[in-house]
């Protein structure tokens, strides 16, 4: 579409500030965690480590880290194993109930969280799950399955059936089929399936909340309860830590994937 | 006789292959009853029985104006978030449309960088921004101005809330824009309609899909919101969420806040239900093209 020279400035400058809004709220904490001073006020005074330090030191923080990434790498793999039976047997249903089986199971991701929390703690009240780790990882199973499902799904649906036939007609068994034809050429769709619902769980907060007990607590639930006690500047230090995570993993990710495209050329 | 058999063999096999596929959805399906399907079950059935059998729970939830207050106050906070949403993302989804592939990235990467940080710590950053000591109070004032409360209001709130649902608004908006045929603006201008005539009467209708698509599920999402209005909200910014969780776990008032819940519940299926044939509807006209 063609535009004045004048328009084009204020577009320019409209998208720009969308960006800073986006982005900028992201990079604010990286301050705030050297801060010397028990405070998350702006601008930080001096300079320390001591929240890192308290990050790693104290018991609090380091459980609750430690306990986050136990339930999230056991949700990864059973959200994964379960999201991509099921997208198979979906694919492999007749339209009609396969869509309503997919509406069904991708209710978790609208439900509104306090519902299903209030929901989930009424049962596991009764089922005496509260604080415990089987108790939190059924619970994100199930928030993070959509997310599979989503991913291998839309693998399949791009994915040559006829290959299969030909692996079978060439002698292959069922199994054999599975794992030399259709494993490797939908195994993108279940990594990121299997990413996707590992960072679910890592960052579930809202039913953690209802379902935790001092025995029990993840590293959003101490994030959160962190903020609203007091303003202790070691969640800025957590803060930038996961940023400086993601951003390895992404970035290393891109380039690895970015050399594996430029070798196939 | 013989020459039949294959045929109902293969029949027979047929008949449990056609099983087969149900099965491999079972173990999801067992979980999803099982952790979705009962809670949400038992939260209906105690907010009509709690303390006695009947409706009395949601005859007090519609009959106090506090509760419709919040109820009110949830629907116009949801309804500013997705205006926000809608003005902010449009010209930032047209422009991504009409740069080149090396901006495109950038100015993707830009919407999603907003994931990369868990949802509690991003939170977190509007605290330190807004707070009456935080970085935007600090910037006005040594640039001369008086500080500005957002904190605890319902500002606050929403600019908050917005940041987080703006790529919700953003991603399916550019997928619709990517699609809209630009030689047909170059028709109505060829036609002699001003830019601005023919952005209104071709363009703008064409992209229209986008906006409700996006709007809908930002408004549903904006309704269930918890985190954000409860660190960056004060007593007069309560949303619908916060009233469930103060009765549910501070006055285990489990009838009241499940009916509250079973409110909130069905506004946002029926809001789904509403926008189902709109985005239907887009689904098919993406598949014919």
């Amino acid at each position: 579409m063609e535009m004045k020279p004048l328009t084009r400035i204020v577009l320019g400058l409209v998208c720009l500030l969308v960006a800073i809004w986006l982005v900028a709220p992201t990079l604010v904490v990286v301050p705030m965690s050297f801060n010397g001073n028990k405070s998350l006020s702006f601008p930080p005074q001096g300079f320390s480590w001591q929240w890192y330090e308290n990050f790693v030191t104290n018991p609090e923080w380091s459980t609750s880290f430690l306990n986050s990434l136990k339930v999230a790498s056991i949700v990864a793999v059973l959200a994964t194993v379960l999201g991509t039976l099921a997208a198979f047997g979906l694919d492999r249903m007749k339209a009609r109930p396969a869509n309503l089986l997919r509406m069904l199971m991708l209710t978790p991701m609208v439900v509104p969280g306090v519902v299903l929390a209030i929901g989930i703690y009424a049962v596991y009240l009764d089922a005496q799950l509260v604080g415990t780790l089987p108790g939190f990882v059924l619970a994100h199973t199930i928030l993070a399955l959509p997310f599979v499902l989503i991913a291998v799904s839309a693998n399949l649906e791009v994915f040559d059936r006829r290959l299969e036939t030909a692996a079978a007609s060439l002698g292959a068994g069922a199994l054999t089929t599975f794992r030399t034809v259709t494993l490797p050429l939908i195994l993108p769709g279940i990594l990121s399936g299997l990413l996707f619902a590992f960072a679910t769980s890592f960052d579930e907060i809202i039913v953690s909340l209802f379902i935790t007990n001092p025995y029990l607590k993840t590293l959003p639930v101490q994030i959160f309860s962190s903020i609203t006690r007091d303003a202790d500047p070691t969640v800025a230090a957590v803060g930038t830590i996961l940023l400086c995570a993601t951003t390895i993993l992404i970035g290393g990710g891109m380039l690895l994937l970015g050399r594996e495209r430029k070798g196939r050329l | 006789m013989s020459a039949f058999e294959p045929t109902i063999q293969t029949a027979e096999k047929r008949a449990v292959w056609a099983w087969r596929p149900f099965a491999l959805t079972l173990p999801a399906l067992v979980l999803l009853a099982a952790v979705i399907g009962y809670p949400l079950l038992t939260i209906v059935l105690r907010s009509l029985s709690e303390p006695a059998w009947g409706v009395q729970n949601y005859a007090w939830f519609f009959g106090a104006p506090v509760n419709l207050a919040v109820l009110q106050r949830t629907f116009s906070i949801s309804a500013w978030v997705t205006l926000v949403c809608v003005v902010c993302a449009y010209p930032y989804a047209y422009l991504m449309t009409a740069v080149g592939p090396r901006m495109r990235l950038i100015l993707v990467l830009c919407v999603l960088i907003p994931f990369w940080v868990s949802g509690v710590v991003r939170t977190l950053s509007w605290v330190i921004l807004l707070q009456d000591s935080g970085v935007i109070n600090s910037l006005l004032r040594s640039a001369g101005f008086a500080g500005i409360r957002l904190i605890r209001t319902q500002t606050g709130v929403v600019i908050g809330m917005a940041q987080v649902l703006l790529p919700f608004m953003i991603l399916p908006l550019y997928s619709v824009m990517k699609g809209i045929d630009l030689r047909l603006v170059q028709a109505a201008r060829s036609l002699g309609a001003r830019p601005s005539r023919a952005f209104l009467t071709v363009y703008l209708p064409l992209s229209l899909p986008g906006v409700y698509a996006g709007a809908i599920i930002v408004f549903i999402l904006a309704l269930g919101f918890y985190i954000t209005p409860a660190l960056l909200g004060g007593p007069r910014s309560t949303m619908l969420s916060t009233l469930v969780q103060t009765q549910v776990l501070s006055l285990l008032q489990w009838g009241r806040g499940g009916a509250m819940g079973v409110v909130l519940l069905v506004t946002t299926f029926l809001l789904l239900a509403l926008a189902a044939p709109v985005m239907r509807s887009r689904h098919r006209e993406a598949g014919r093209r």
